[in-house]
């Protein structure tokens, strides 16, 4: 095929596989930048479980563990949606990526949904830090300190997921009318990378605060 | 084009990998290991991050550029908590005042 002439080469790439090789890069270079992103708060929660054990697992045991497996469960069906998407899109399968982009999107929303409850469970309970905070045991101020984390973790990881749902409601009427081929992907591509990404943030976020101090 | 395109079978075969560690994860959380709880389930979260970047987010089939920044930014996250907890669980130890 002569891939030179195709309309969606930007002038500045040789050919269609430097393009997309290209974007894949520029992807990952931004993933760095969000894992150090995030690197920041999983320092903070190293250093201050490090500091108060005892108040990390008495903050942590009152996390509804089968609501954290059942939303870790759904993003890695939505990862599984996803890369099924991108392989449609590679393919040139129109019909198939509008279908999988629906499904991850569908499960971004289940994902937000439980997370809602879950954050409206801590409101109920006097459990978001600040004046209100009420804690029934030893350690309060430290036990704060976790759900200061616990906030801030999955807050920052519940924002990226609001921003995963606008960019496939961006890229979807797009995908409707089959711009995606097997030469031009790579924004399914980087948008799946994002995607994943997310899933692996949550993958850490799981263990560090629901199953920390269940035995 | 020297595009990837992996069968279905593998990308159900690593979602099928990643719920039997998430039930793994969840399971051992509950027994008693000691501090070899917190390790356990820190390799189980590596061993499944690992699995997302290596075929979903198809690094295996990426170019070696592209594989050498995904390990740099690991390498310059692990400097940040090795450098920064080094500094924190020493302090003290000298029994000098200030430090």
């Amino acid at each position: 095929m002569s891939t030179e002439a195709h309309p969606l080469l930007a002038h500045h790439f040789e050919t269609l596989d430097q393009q997309r090789e290209s974007s894949t890069l520029a992807m990952w270079i931004f993933l760095v930048t969000e894992i150090m992103f995030f690197g920041g708060l999983f320092m903070a929660y190293l250093l201050y479980r490090w500091k108060f054990p005892l108040a990390f697992h008495a903050g942590s045991h009152h996390l509804d563990i089968r609501l954290g497996a059942f939303n870790t469960i759904v993003l890695i069906c939505s990862s599984l949606t996803m890369a099924l998407g991108v392989r449609a899109a590679q393919t040139g399968e129109r019909k198939k990526l509008t279908g999988f982009m629906v499904l991850t999107l569908i499960l971004g929303f289940v994902f937000l949904g439980v997370k809602a409850i879950e954050y409206h469970d801590k409101f109920a309970h006097h459990l978001i830090p600040g004046l209100h905070f009420q804690w029934d045991g030893p350690g309060g101020r430290e036990v704060q300190l976790f759900y200061s984390l616990y906030f801030a973790m999955t807050g920052l990881h519940a924002l990226h997921m609001i921003i995963g749902a606008g960019l496939i409601l961006w890229l979807l009427p797009s995908c409707v009318r089959g711009k995606y081929t097997a030469d031009y992907y790579h924004p399914i591509e980087c948008f799946g990378l994002y995607w994943h990404f997310v899933d692996i943030v949550w993958i850490f976020l799981f263990p560090l605060l629901y199953l920390l101090g269940r035995h | 084009m020297s595009m990837h395109v992996s069968p279905i079978r593998n990308y159900v075969g690593v979602f099928v990998t990643l719920l039997a560690l998430t039930l793994i994860t969840v399971v051992v959380a509950f027994q008693d290991l000691g501090p070899l709880n917190t390790l356990v389930a820190l390799g189980i979260a590596i061993t499944k991050a690992t699995i997302v970047i290596l075929f979903f987010m198809h690094a295996k089939y990426s170019t070696r550029l592209t594989k050498l920044v995904i390990v740099s930014a690991f390498v310059w996250l692990l400097f940040l908590f090795v450098f920064t907890m080094s500094d924190f669980v020493t302090r003290g130890m000298m029994g000098v005042s200030g430090k």
